[in-house]
């Protein structure tokens, strides 16, 4: 294949070999020589008071060389764990979190103690042995019950419960409402997920006193934040600090922010003067790593009883947990997006982040764009119920039609064909056919519904300006460093870091585009802050190509144009002469003379450099995009619910999606398809639950959290259109998460629609048999 | 997780199995097929001092047809069952809920004699010896199956007593075993079994309650002729089956009622 | 107290001294080095540490390694040929996209080795039944499914294992 047809071709990834032979590189296959391990005491309690802690009995312990507290912590970790003021500017009580409890603790988990002993399983052993006196404290688990004024306060010093009260207000709501001939409400139930990464997360650090210089291996979404914030803690340079994200066994949101154990290992290490190793298990997984969504919407849509869309109002009661999560006010973002693909007089969306005794939240895929889609989505479908009319053609009534489209909170969706998704996923799912194979279904008594969900998303995180207030001070721009070696072979650095998303061979497809240089010569280096450039801000929200791998176009355009200035200088010929083809710089009108961009790499490293060029053929690029990107599209579901069990059968299942230009379509259908089976998860199987007296955990184990096997899974009709972006020059948008914004409103709409006739309007998630068929007993006559 | 420290003894044979359990004292338990036990070890919600380990006990490890029972060895493997030309032959209910119980990789390791003496009242095999009064056979006695299962995780088993082959009558007639879960590899949430036998039918439900149950009432009312839709309403008489995060115990009630009907309807 | 081992693990034969509690998992990865068999749970239930033993389909967190006294163990390192090349589920995972964050794959290769030995040519439903104790959290399990059918295909057709391995479309 020639190289100048990378982009677009569907090439087999490079990571793949290493990870089917059984050699990836996971944290918890690293180890080091002196290795001792940690273990970590965690509080039953979903709130209590520390009384006491007594170690002498599990420091006697055979194998156990220190168990230490926020005592011994506070001698070499200062300050608190970082929260972003992203989207919450009317933030209030934000309780202060040092990485192990002191005093309080407030959720079921969290630190109290370590362990740290020779041997894994003795430290294990070690963590049954040391005594915490605890006195319990009233908990509160439901978000909307601590709102009250008089609720149990889930930290006891704290004024209230109020994470954030903020309202964002676009247009004006009560005209709007005013014109409503008609008007439907819902109140909508987000779960709390477990973003149950297949690797749990784990941290190996390595300090060295020597030097003073610290070393941390981890599995992370962004190597270089976390650097950030524990050099800080540590009172070191951020120099001094190296950490390193090989392969990550997935992240989904849950790898993203720093955590208590990202602190406490790296302490540990020096404290000890030893390296030290800590492993997640599942059930402190699932118990401590953050969760994501946990919201409840209250909602309200104005229309004409034409159809016409006039008015949205929501309020969204975010469940904080025991306190904010670094990311977690970006989930407030959800009531931004709320108006979806549809124009609206206006939209008014308050958020109230709010405090409960749980795990924190934080984002999981989507983050808050899943949560604006389902109640937009639903809200529709509820609309063209009351009315009576088709959903497509509710929908189609009121798309945004005109690109750049500015949304009510002045948001400017980059490009789009919303039309263009929705028919041609319904000439997939041949909709005319699916009503008449429902019409059938229904004579005979079956619950067979069809549901549509039609989406847009921000993502492409940047741009630097309204970012780097979001994050307090990092501007989420990207960069890349791309440096060809004397023989021709390039090496590319960059600061996001795959999780399974194939960076290593879509990153290496750009450069391979761009420097016309064959794929296999271009090595992709990641996720080691001791490489590259000087900042990485990481992957998640879809950025990671329209950020990063434009930043990766950029710097190989950077190169390529010095390659041409000495390629023109070693041609004897006028830089605007050359026709750069194939990885070859040719003088125009005589292909016979030229260079090859091997040639030119050898030569830039020289002795007959032009005067005034710097040897060498490298360049840095950094990347703010202009806007953000906006994905689109449409999925279409058709299901059967059991009348008589309530069990839901998911018959078919088609999605059309636009990205924007693709760069590897494998690639993209893989992220399609891992997004959509993550939103059937939540529509139909997973849900955190924690008891609504006592605070404990009850989903504690993947035997009670239902990630759901092939079986429930299936197959998936996939299409695309391709709209490209005009932000960026290579027109690209995001995919990652595209499949969990987009179907679970299409799930539970199809749900909706069965069960219909019923009587029955609204299913919250997970549409479980039982809660299915309390819901139709309730509607049985 | 690990499990917490335990000796370790391995048995070859029944005589050494009761003796190594003897000798621990009652703290030692009995390693088959690990697939209960293990993980409950490693969330260290079970930490026995000492476990025998069994599966070199070869003599435990059969299934034989005889004078119209089937006799299955407590040591045999799901996976085996599944396989087994007798247990198709003979108690094909059997071969069937032997590959409905948790997946590939369990059903190579788990056991009969496992599951029987686990006692978990969402177990399959319960469910099929209390509806086909199969006999379990220990090392010292033969206890029918109606007083085995004596209350959830309860068993007449001695500390030192090994549950040594569980004793089916052969049924080749019509029958299903039909379990209803959120995924396939999960425990029941409730599952119905019928199996014509003696030109009658039996009945039992999993998960309906602390021990396997039999719907006498429903056998009684299909021995009278009445139709499976209106013998199975009488599936969850009496029963009072507990409510947690996947049903409630209404739901459960009314899936026992379901799936019986399905499951005599499929099975006819 | 450690106890003695002797057990075959990937054609090679090996003698141990291990701790009772030392799960399969943890044998094969820390005493071993086989680090490609992964650990995803505490319950048995995600399948990431799925292995052969005598040719049988084991979740390696629950059993113990002295549970294997005698035995041969198949890992993930130890599915392709030995001389080189891949093995066809291997091939036909990397070609069809079946794996993303790669964690989960070696449980699911090892898994479907032991499906395609006992049913060479497997439905769809099937595969699912093959495949019902892995879990995967990024793939959707599409691929997975259509990686399987291929390898099927390819092994019934008597498919050499790959001599090499070509990146490239």
């Amino acid at each position: 294949m020639a190289v100048s047809q990378m982009i677009g071709a569907r090439i087999q990834r490079r990571e793949d070999p290493r990870l089917i032979t059984g050699h990836g590189r996971f944290i918890e296959d690293r180890t080091l020589p002196g290795m001792v391990h940690l273990a970590v005491v965690r509080s039953p309690h979903p709130h209590a008071r520390i009384v006491s802690i007594d170690t002498a009995a599990a420091g006697a312990a055979p194998g156990v060389l220190a168990v230490l507290t926020a005592k011994e912590f506070h001698t070499v970790l200062s300050g608190t764990m970082p929260v972003a003021p992203a989207f919450a500017p009317d933030k209030k009580y934000v309780p202060p979190r040092f990485p192990i409890a002191e005093q309080e603790v407030c959720f079921q988990g969290e630190p109290v103690a370590v362990v740290v002993a020779s041997e894994r399983a003795l430290a294990a052993d070690a963590v049954d042995l040391v005594h915490v006196e605890y006195e319990p404290l009233p908990a509160i688990v439901d978000p909307e019950a601590a709102m009250h004024p008089g609720s149990v306060k889930a930290h006891t010093d704290g004024p209230d419960n109020i994470g954030w009260d903020t309202t964002f207000a676009g247009g004006d709501i009560e005209a709007a409402f005013a014109k409503a001939e008609v008007r439907v409400k819902e109140r909508i139930l987000q779960q709390r997920l477990a973003p149950t990464s297949m690797e749990t997360r784990g941290v190996l650090a390595q300090y060295s006193p020597f030097d003073e210089r610290l070393t941390i291996w981890l599995g992370s979404q962004n190597p270089h934040f976390i650097r950030f914030f524990v050099s800080m803690s540590m009172g070191m340079p951020e120099s001094a600090v190296r950490v390193v994200a090989e392969d990550v066994g997935g992240g989904f949101g849950g790898k993203i922010s720093p955590y208590p154990e990202d602190y406490l290992v790296p302490a540990a290490a020096k404290l000890l003067g030893r390296p030290v190793r800590w492993i997640e298990t599942r059930t402190e997984s699932i118990q401590t790593t953050t969760h994501g969504r946990g919201q409840v919407f209250e909602a309200e849509v104005a229309a004409r009883r034409d159809g016409t869309l006039l008015g949205l109002r929501l309020t969204q009661v975010l469940d904080l947990g025991a306190y904010h999560g670094t990311f977690g006010a970006f989930q407030a973002c959800a009531g931004l997006m709320a108006g979806g693909v549809y124009r609206w007089e206006a939209v008014e969306a308050r958020s109230v982040g709010v405090l409960t005794n749980k795990v924190p939240t934080d984002p999981y895929r989507g983050a808050g764009r899943p949560e604006a889609t389902h109640v937009c989505e639903r809200m529709v479908d509820r609309l063209a119920q009351e009315l009576g009319m088709d959903p497509a053609e509710l929908r189609r009534r009121n798309f945004a039609r005109e690109f750049p489209f500015t949304n009510n909170f002045g948001l400017v969706y980059d490009s789009g064909n919303y039309d263009g998704t929705l028919d041609r996923a319904l000439e997939l799912a041949d909709y005319p056919a699916l009503r008449e194979r429902q019409a059938e279904a229904r004579r005979a008594g079956r619950l067979v519904g069809i549901g549509i969900s039609t989406w847009v998303e921000i993502c492409g995180f940047g741009p630097a300006a309204p970012t780097a207030g979001a994050t307090g001070g990092i501007a989420l721009v990207e960069s890349a460093q791309v440096r060809v070696l004397p023989t021709g072979s390039a090496s590319v650095f960059v600061g996001t870091q795959a999780q399974g998303q194939g960076h290593d061979t879509t990153f290496a497809q750009i450069v391979a585009d761009t420097l016309g240089m064959p794929l296999e010569t271009i090595e992709l280096r990641h996720g080691d802050t001791a490489e590259g450039t000087g900042f990485g801000c990481g992957t998640y929200g879809s950025r990671s190509l329209s950020v990063g791998g434009m930043a990766v176009q950029q710097a190989a355009v950077k190169v390529r144009e010095k390659a041409r200035q000495l390629a023109a200088h070693l041609l004897e010929a006028d830089p605007d002469d050359l026709v750069f083809e194939q990885g070859r710089f040719a003088v125009q009108g005589s292909p016979a003379t030229g260079k090859s961009i091997q040639e030119v790499a050898l030569a830039a490293y020289g002795g007959s450099l032009p005067s005034g060029m710097e040897h060498g053929l490298e360049a840095v690029s950094y990347f703010d995009p202009s806007n953000w990107v906006w994905p689109f599209g449409a999925h279409v579901c058709l299901v059967e619910v059991d009348p008589e069990t309530g069990a839901v059968r998911i018959e078919q299942y088609v999605g059309v999606d636009d990205c924007g230009t693709v760069i590897n379509p494998m690639i993209v259908e893989g992220q399609v398809q891992g997004g959509v089976a993550q939103a059937i998860a939540q529509a139909l199987y997973e849900e955190v639950v924690y008891d609504g007296e006592s605070g404990q955990l009850l989903t504690g184990t993947l035997l009670d959290y239902l990630v759901p096997t092939m079986n429930e899974i299936p197959d998936m009709t996939l299409d695309r259109t391709v709209t490209p972006s005009p932000v960026n020059p290579l027109g690209v948008k995001g995919i990652g998460e595209a499949g969990t914004i987009a179907a679970t409103p299409a799930v539970i709409n199809a749900v909706c629609d069965a069960l219909s006739p019923l009587g029955i309007h609204h299913v919250d998630m997970p549409a479980s048999p039982d809660r299915l068929w309390r819901l139709m007993q309730e509607a049985r006559p | 997780m690990i499990p917490a420290a335990f000796e370790y003894s391995r048995a070859t044979s029944v005589a050494e199995a009761v003796d190594l359990l003897r000798r621990g004292g009652g703290e030692a338990k009995v390693l088959a097929g690990g697939h209960s036990l293990i993980p409950l070890m490693r969330l260290r919600l079970a930490q026995p001092t000492a476990l025998v380990d069994i599966n070199g006990v070869k003599e435990l490890d059969y299934i034989r047809m005889e004078e119209g029972r089937v006799r299955v060895g407590a040591l045999t493997r799901h996976a085996t069952v599944v396989r087994s030309a007798e247990v198709r032959r003979h108690l094909p209910l059997l071969a069937e809920i032997a590959g409905e119980v948790g997946d590939p990789q369990v059903r190579s390791r788990g056991t009969v004699g496992g599951v029987l003496a686990h006692a978990d009242s969402a177990g399959d095999y319960p469910t099929l010896a209390v509806m086909l009064d199969a006999e379990i056979v220990t090392d010292r006695r033969r206890i029918a199956a109606r007083d085995f299962f004596q209350h959830l995780f309860t068993t007449p088993l001695a500390p030192d007593e090994l549950v040594c082959e569980v004793v089916f009558p052969a049924a080749p007639g019509p029958h299903r075993y039909l379990k209803f879960r959120r995924r396939l590899f999960d425990w029941a949430i409730v599952a119905a079994g019928v199996q014509q036998l003696d030109g009658g039918w039996r009945v039992g439900l999993t998960n309906c309650g602390p021990t396997p149950v039999r719907a006498t009432a429903v056998e009684a009312a299909l021995a009278q002729g009445a139709t499976p839709s209106a013998a199975s309403a009488a599936a969850a008489d009496g029963l009072n089956p507990s409510s947690d995060l996947r049903a409630s115990s209404e739901y459960r009630r009314h899936l026992a009622r379901v799936l019986t009907r399905r499951a005599l309807e499929q099975a006819a | 107290m450690p106890h003695p081992l002797t057990l075959t693990v990937n054609g090679t034969g090996r003698e141990d001294a291990v701790e009772p509690r030392l799960l399969l998992v943890h044998y094969l990865r820390e005493v071993c080095g086989l680090t490609g068999t992964h650990v995803g749970c505490d319950t048995s239930q995600c399948g990431a540490c799925t292995v052969l033993v005598d040719g049988a389909p084991v979740k390696s967190c629950t059993m113990f390694a002295l549970q294997a006294e005698g035995c041969r163990i198949t890992t993930v390192e130890g599915l392709a040929p030995a001389g080189g090349g891949l093995h066809p589920l291997q091939t036909a995972f990397w070609e069809q996209h079946g794996l993303q964050c790669g964690f989960c794959t070696p449980g699911f290769l090892m898994a479907a080795t032991a499906l395609l030995a006992e049913n060479p040519d497997p439905t769809d439903e099937e595969i699912g039944r093959g495949l019902e104790g892995n879990l995967c959290r990024c793939t959707g399990y599409v691929n997975i499914r259509r990686a399987v059918r291929a390898a099927a295909a390819a092994m019934r057709a008597g498919a050499e294992p790959a001599a090499t391995a070509v990146v490239g479309g």
